[in-house]
C-alpha cells in the first residue's frame, strides 16, 4: 500500500504535465492553422529562393 | 495602400509595431504559402509573417515608425489579389468559443483520464480486498480533482442552462447540468460518509463528451463562415472619394458619408446610392433587380449601391442612407422579415421541452415510491439522483451537433457553405422551392442566341468592334466570335449608353443600340423585328445590310435537370422575378415551372412568400440579387450561389459556389438524410434510457454501470453519425 503514497502522484503528475503541455500549445496558436503546419515542415528554413517552381494543387 | 484605408485596418502591436489581417486569395498550398512569407518578409521594415493555409488570412507587423510598407503590391506582384481583414468585426467571436471550448475540453479530458483510472481501482476493489481507508482515499483524490474540473469545463453548459431558465423554458443544457453538479454533489455526500459509490467519472466523462460535440459543432461553422466571410471580404472594400481639393483617396464603404463625391471607374461596383454628376454609362442592374438588360445612366439618374458600372468612368454623389433608397427600403423589409423568422426552435431544444420535465418528474416519482416503500430518505434520494445521471442526455445533446458536423463537412467539399446553425434541420423540412432568375436559374450573363441568322463577316466585324469593351453584350459577342479570324479596324470610339463605332476600309461601321446604330438610314424605319423579341439586342451597320443580334441570359447548365429532379421529388418550383414578363415567361417555359410570376418587387417576392407561408407552405427560397435579400430572409430556408450580391449572402442560410445548381439538390440530400440520422439517434438514445431507467429507480445502477451505459450510448450515437460519411456523392 506504501506504493500508492508515490505512484498516485506519479500518476497524477504525468496527467498533469500532459494537461499543461496541452493549454501552452493552444495559447501559443498551434490549433490555429492545422492544414498550415502540415505542409510548413517541408520548408526549407534558410532564405534563399527553393530551386523548383512549387507546384499547384 | 492608402492611409484613409491603413487607419481602418491596422492595429497597433505592442510598443512600436503596427499589425494588418489580410484575406488572400488563390493561396492554396505549401508553396504559395512560402513565397508570400518570404516575399513579405523582404520587405523593408516587416517583422513578422505569418500565413494561415486554413483560414487563407496572412498576418504582418512592422516596425510602426517606418512608413506602412507596400504590402499589397508586393503581394500582386507575386500573383496574389489581397484585401485587408478586420477581425474585430468579422467572426473574432467564434474563434475565441473555439479556443475556450478546446481548453474546457482538455480541462475535462485530463480530469476524466484520472478520475478513471481511480474509479477502476475502486470498481476492482470492490469485488476483492480493498480496504475502506483504501477506498475512500481514493474518493477524496477523485473529488480533488473532479471538483475544480466541472466546476471549470462545465461553464458553457450552466451559463446556456442559467440563461434558459431565466427567460422561463428549458433546454438540453438543464438536464445536463443538473446531472453534473448532482451526480458531482452527490459524490461529495458520499465520499465525506464513506459510502461505497461515487459517481465522479460519471460526472466528469460525460462533460468531455459533451465538450468534444461542442467544439466540433462549433468549429464546423467557423469554418464555413470564414470562407464565407473571406468571399464577401474580397469584394469591393474601398471606394474611390473625390476630396475638396480634387485628389483621390481610397475610403472603406462604411465610411461614406452622403455628399461625398465617388469615382467609379468601369468594371467596378457601386458602393452606395447616389446620384449621377458627371457621366455617361450603361448600369448593369441584375443582381439588384434581377433585369437583365443594362440602363443608361447620365447625370441626374439615381444610381444603387451593388449595380455595376459597365462603361465610362463616372463620378456620383453619395445621398443620404435614410433618404428613400431602395437599400434603405430593402434592408427595412430584411429587418421586418428577420423578426417574424425568431420563432423557429431547434430540434433538439423541441425534445429537451418534454424530455426536462419528464425526467425530473421521474426522479421526484423515484424518491416518493422508495419513502412510500419505507426505505430511508437518503437511499431514496440517492437513487432519485440515480436516475437524473443515468438520464442525463449525453447521447441526446450529442445527436443533433455530431450530425451537423459530419454533415458540414461533406457539404463544404462540394462546395457548400452552411452559415446558420439551424439550416440543415430547417433544409430537410422544406416542400417547396421558389427560385429567382437573373443570376440563380441563369448565369447572369447573356449569350448570343441568333447565330445561325447572322454572316460570318458580320460577326468578325462585330467581334472586333466589341473587343475592348466591358459592357456584357460586347462580352457575350467576343466570346460568340472567339477563334474567328477579327476583322482590322481603327479609330475605335465608345459611345457611354450607345454603342460603339469605328473605322473599317474607308467607312464608319456602328455596333450598338438600335437607334444609335441605325442612326440616319433609311432602314432603320423598315428594318422591324421580325418577330417580337424577349432579348435585349445589338445592331451593326455601315458595312451592309444592317445586321441585328439578339442575346438572352444563358441558364446555369443544368437549371433544366436540377428543376426537373426537385420536381420528381415532390418539391413544386416557383419562380419569382424581377426581370420583364416575357423573358420570365420564356425561361418558365424551358425549365417546365407553370408558377411564376415576373416584374417583382422585393415586397411582391416577400407577399408571395408570404402566402405561400400562410397555406402552411415551408419554403426554401433561392436567389441571389439585393431585391432577393428580404426573401431570403423571411424565407423558411434560403440558399444563394456566390456570386450573389453580399446582402444576400449575408442574409441566406446557405451559400453554393460554382457554376452548377446541383449543389442546391445536393444540399436537400444531405439534409435530408441528416435529419433521418438525428432522428435515429434520438432513438438510440431513448432506447438506452428504457433500459437504464428502470434500473435506475429500483437502485440497481452503480457507477460502473453508469459509466458503462453512457460511454456505449454516446460511442453509438457517434457511430451512427458517421455512417454519413458512407453515402456517397450524388454526380450529375
Amino acid at each position: 500500500m506504501e506504493a500508492l503514497l508515490f505512484l498516485i502522484p506519479i500518476a497524477l503528475g504525468l496527467g498533469l504535465l500532459g494537461l499543461v503541455a496541452f493549454l501552452w500549445s493552444l495559447k501559443t496558436g498551434q490549433y490555429d492553422d492545422l492544414d498550415g503546419a502540415a505542409e510548413r515542415i517541408l520548408f526549407e528554413d534558410d532564405n534563399e529562393e527553393a530551386p523548383e517552381e512549387p507546384k499547384e494543387k | 495602400m492608402a492611409q484613409a484605408l491603413a487607419d481602418h485596418y491596422v492595429r497597433p502591436h505592442g510598443e512600436d509595431e503596427a499589425e494588418l489581417d489580410l484575406i488572400v486569395d488563390g493561396m492554396h498550398c505549401a508553396g504559395c504559402m512560402n513565397k508570400i512569407e518570404k516575399g513579405l518578409g523582404a520587405l523593408d521594415g516587416i517583422t513578422y509573417v505569418r500565413a494561415n493555409l486554413s483560414t487563407k488570412r496572412v498576418a504582418v507587423r512592422w516596425q510602426r515608425r517606418a512608413h506602412i510598407p507596400p504590402i499589397t503590391e508586393k503581394l500582386s506582384e507575386l500573383g496574389f489579389e489581397a484585401v485587408p481583414y478586420d477581425p474585430q468585426i468579422m467572426g473574432a467571436l467564434d474563434e475565441e468559443q473555439g479556443r475556450d471550448l478546446l481548453r474546457a475540453t482538455g480541462v475535462a479530458g485530463f480530469a476524466a483520464a484520472n478520475v478513471m483510472l481511480l474509479s477502476v481501482s475502486v470498481w476492482s476493489g470492490l469485488v476483492s480486498d480493498m480496504e475502506v481507508e483504501t477506498r475512500a482515499l481514493f474518493h477524496w483524490i477523485s473529488a480533488l480533482i473532479a471538483l475544480p474540473a466541472v466546476a471549470y469545463a462545465g461553464q458553457p453548459f450552466f451559463k446556456s442552462a442559467f440563461k434558459a431558465l431565466r427567460a422561463g423554458h428549458t433546454n438540453m443544457d438543464v438536464p445536463i447540468s443538473l446531472a453534473v453538479i448532482l451526480s458531482a454533489g452527490m459524490s461529495l455526500v458520499q465520499t465525506i460518509t464513506h459510502a461505497e459509490h461515487a459517481y465522479f467519472d460519471a460526472s466528469v466523462s460525460l462533460l468531455f463528451f459533451l465538450l468534444i460535440g461542442r467544439y466540433l459543432d462549433v468549429k464546423a461553422r467557423s469554418k464555413a463562415c470564414s470562407v464565407a466571410q473571406n468571399l464577401l471580404a474580397l469584394r469591393a472594400v474601398a471606394a474611390n472619394v473625390i476630396m475638396p481639393d480634387g485628389t483621390i483617396s481610397a475610403v472603406p464603404v462604411d465610411r461614406l458619408d452622403p455628399g461625398m463625391k465617388i469615382s467609379v471607374a468601369s468594371g467596378m461596383r457601386l458602393p452606395a446610392d447616389g446620384v449621377v454628376l458627371e457621366g455617361v454609362s450603361d448600369i448593369d442592374k441584375s443582381l439588384v433587380t434581377g433585369e437583365t438588360v443594362p440602363e443608361t445612366a447620365a447625370p441626374g439618374t439615381k444610381v444603387f449601391a451593388g449595380t455595376m458600372n459597365l462603361g465610362a468612368a463616372l463620378t456620383v454623389r453619395v445621398t443620404a442612407r435614410n433618404d428613400e433608397t431602395l437599400l434603405a427600403e430593402i434592408v427595412r423589409l430584411m429587418e421586418a422579415a428577420e423578426q417574424g423568422r425568431a420563432g423557429y426552435v431547434r430540434l433538439a431544444d423541441r425534445v429537451s421541452r418534454y424530455y426536462a420535465p419528464a425526467v425530473h418528474a421521474l426522479a421526484a416519482a423515484t424518491l416518493l415510491l422508495w419513502l412510500a416503500l419505507g426505505a430511508g430518505w437518503q437511499t431514496g434520494l440517492i437513487n432519485a439522483v440515480a436516475v437524473l445521471i443515468i438520464t442525463c442526455p449525453c447521447a441526446l445533446a450529442l445527436a443533433v451537433p455530431i450530425v451537423q458536423v459530419v454533415a458540414t463537412g461533406r457539404l463544404l467539399q462540394r462546395g457548400i457553405l452552411v452559415k446558420s446553425s439551424d439550416g440543415l434541420e430547417k433544409l430537410a423540412d422544406i416542400d417547396t422551392v421558389f427560385f429567382d432568375k437573373t443570376g440563380t436559374l441563369t448565369e447572369g450573363k447573356p449569350e448570343l442566341c441568333n447565330r445561325e441568322e447572322i454572316l460570318d463577316a458580320d460577326l468578325s466585324l462585330a467581334g472586333a468592334l466589341a473587343a475592348r469593351s466591358k459592357h456584357p453584350l460586347s462580352e457575350a459577342m467576343t466570346r460568340a466570335a472567339a477563334g474567328m479570324p477579327l476583322a482590322e479596324i481603327s479609330d475605335l470610339q465608345e459611345h457611354p449608353g450607345l454603342g460603339l463605332s469605328a473605322t473599317w476600309r474607308g467607312q464608319e461601321i456602328r455596333l450598338g443600340k438600335k437607334a444609335f446604330a441605325l442612326e440616319g438610314l433609311a432602314e432603320a424605319e423598315n428594318a422591324q423585328p421580325a418577330h417580337s423579341t424577349n432579348a435585349s439586342e445589338f445592331w451593326l451597320s455601315g458595312h451592309g445590310a444592317p445586321c441585328r443580334f439578339l442575346f438572352t441570359d444563358r441558364l446555369r447548365p443544368d437549371a433544366e435537370a436540377i428543376v426537373h429532379a426537385l420536381q420528381a421529388r415532390g418539391l413544386p418550383v416557383k419562380l419569382l422575378s424581377g426581370d420583364r414578363e416575357e423573358i420570365v415567361a420564356a425561361t418558365a417555359k424551358r425549365l417546365a415551372i407553370t408558377d411564376w410570376q415576373g416584374e417583382c418587387t422585393p415586397q411582391q417576392k416577400i407577399a408571395a412568400l408570404k402566402a405561400a407561408e400562410a397555406d402552411g407552405k415551408r419554403v426554401l427560397m433561392i436567389g441571389d440579387g439585393l431585391n432577393d435579400a428580404p426573401c431570403l430572409k423571411a424565407a423558411y430556408v434560403s440558399m444563394s450561389p456566390a456570386s450573389a450580391a453580399d446582402i444576400s449572402q449575408t442574409a441566406a442560410d446557405f451559400i453554393f459556389q460554382g457554376q452548377k445548381l446541383a449543389p442546391v439538390l445536393e444540399a436537400v440530400r444531405i439534409a435530408r438524410i441528416s435529419r433521418r440520422l438525428v432522428l435515429q439517434n434520438f432513438g438510440l438514445s431513448f432506447a438506452y434510457n428504457a433500459v437504464a431507467i428502470p434500473l435506475a429507480v429500483m437502485g440497481f445502477v452503480t457507477p460502473l454501470i453508469a459509466a458503462v451505459a453512457m460511454s456505449a450510448s454516446s460511442l453509438s450515437v457517434i457511430g451512427n453519425a458517421l455512417r454519413l460519411n458512407l453515402t456517397r456523392f450524388q454526380e450529375r
